[in-house]
């Protein structure tokens, strides 16, 4: 069968991004973000899951005011890198895994998550830098991809607690695929930030911290927070940070936690990552 | 008007019902802007493009002047601004400077999130503001 061997929390910054495109990784603002990802990228050379699902945000990219359903899964066999205003970045095509994005879909959809499905789809930032975060830059990316995309940015958004139900269900759902694939799940977006607004630029290293150490060893605690918690704490786009439960929900209760990392500022963001891999 | 219990976070925008509604247009315009063909019809003449769009004449002002902390007033999400600054070619914490009250120069915001960001005490409510 299929398993769930690892998570990872990490924020999707698009200035991270556009820091490795245009080779600024080693200038002093970078340097210092670049230095804390080398564990991180040590710990994914050595532990390269058949298949990854991402879950992330699309940017008034491929979704809009038109059309932004709650929770999206990419079906398709490839996903193009999205143009988002400034040109598609120069990134690797995403190669899917149908198969096992249509048998999760399935699943979810029969057991009450009603799940729309996307067999086309443009990846922005939200999924690309993550892949840039683990990978650094490689010719072909390492591993398969399903895109789960979430709806943060309308209100009212998935609360905090269907997000960690979801990843409840895509464990019980990748669990029951009969080919044996190793599976990884990343929550992206996030840490506190807010972009918009007179309040801009404001951020919260005592919620983020604490939204990490119950990512450890009290996940219920980040699903009993409420959209106005995020929204007011953390920050308006501080809110991404529910994708991270669904990464959450998908681990076994208990987990070990491989490695953390915390850093201010990157643009306007409180830089997160976390790797968490379920004990036995 | 529904009330949200948000709506005592100061200087804050929430993509809801009432700014979907108001800001429609405006951010579709926006969003526009990520097809490359749309950028340099719109840098060619941005008046003439704008008239492509329902925008109120405040909208359309704001846009040409960007004011972009009025545009949000407007009803634009900053996500689909964003898509603006970038086409300026203009880092985002121009726009993210231009918002803030009071208004700060890109140095400025910058300078203050190497600082460590805006502090989260004194600003969690409108009430908690005032209050210093």
């Amino acid at each position: 069968m299929a398993r769930i061997i690892a998570g990872m929390g990490t924020s999707h910054v698009p200035g991270l991004g556009a820091a490795m495109d245009n080779g600024k990784t080693g200038e002093p603002y970078w340097q210092p973000l670049f230095k804390g990802l080398e564990p991180v990228r040590a710990w994914h050379k050595d532990n390269i899951p058949d298949v990854t699902i991402i879950v992330y945000n699309d940017h008034a990219t491929s979704y809009s005011l038109d059309n932004y359903s709650t929770f999206t899964m990419g079906v398709a066999e490839e996903f193009i890198p999205a143009d988002e205003g400034w040109g598609p970045r120069q990134v690797p095509m995403v190669m899917g895994h149908p198969e096992l994005a249509w048998h999760i879909t399935e699943n979810l959809i029969l057991n009450e998550f009603d799940m729309a499905v996307a067999g086309s789809l443009e990846v922005d930032h939200g999924l690309t830098v993550p892949l840039s975060v683990a990978y650094d830059q490689p010719d072909v990316w390492p591993t398969k991809v399903i895109p789960l995309c979430v709806n943060v940015i309308q209100y009212p958004q998935p609360t905090p607690l269907r997000c960690y139900k979801l990843g409840q269900a895509i464990r019980r759902a990748v669990e029951s695929f009969p080919e044996d694939l190793s599976v990884g799940i990343w929550g992206t977006g996030g840490m506190s930030h807010q972009l918009g607004g007179e309040r801009a630029g404001v951020l919260n290293p005592e919620f983020d911290t604490a939204f990490m150490n119950n990512l450890v060893s009290d996940p219920a605690a980040n699903t009993r927070l409420t959209h106005t918690d995020f929204i007011r704490e953390a920050g308006c786009e501080g809110i991404e940070m529910i994708m991270w439960n669904v990464m959450r929900g998908a681990l076994n209760d208990n987990v070990n936690e491989i490695y953390r990392f915390y850093h201010i500022p990157v643009s306007a963001t409180a830089y997160g990552a976390i790797i968490l891999e379920n004990t036995d | 008007m529904t009330v949200r219990d948000y709506d005592d976070v100061p200087g804050t925008y929430v993509l809801d019902s009432r700014n979907y509604r108001k800001g429609y247009h405006l951010n579709m315009f926006l969003m526009s802007l990520n097809k490359s063909e749309a950028r340099a019809a719109f840098a060619a003449d941005e008046t003439a493009y704008l008239q492509t769009y329902k925008l109120t004449e405040e909208q359309r002002q704001a846009v040409l002047d960007r004011e972009y902390l009025r545009m949000l007033q407007l009803g634009a999400n900053v996500y689909y601004a964003f898509k603006l600054v970038s086409h300026d070619k203009q880092p985002p914490q121009v726009m993210y400077g231009k918002m803030a009250q009071p208004a700060m120069s890109f140095d400025e915001f910058q300078a203050m999130m190497m600082a460590g960001g805006r502090p989260i005490d004194g600003n969690r409510s409108k009430k908690e503001q005032q209050n210093g």
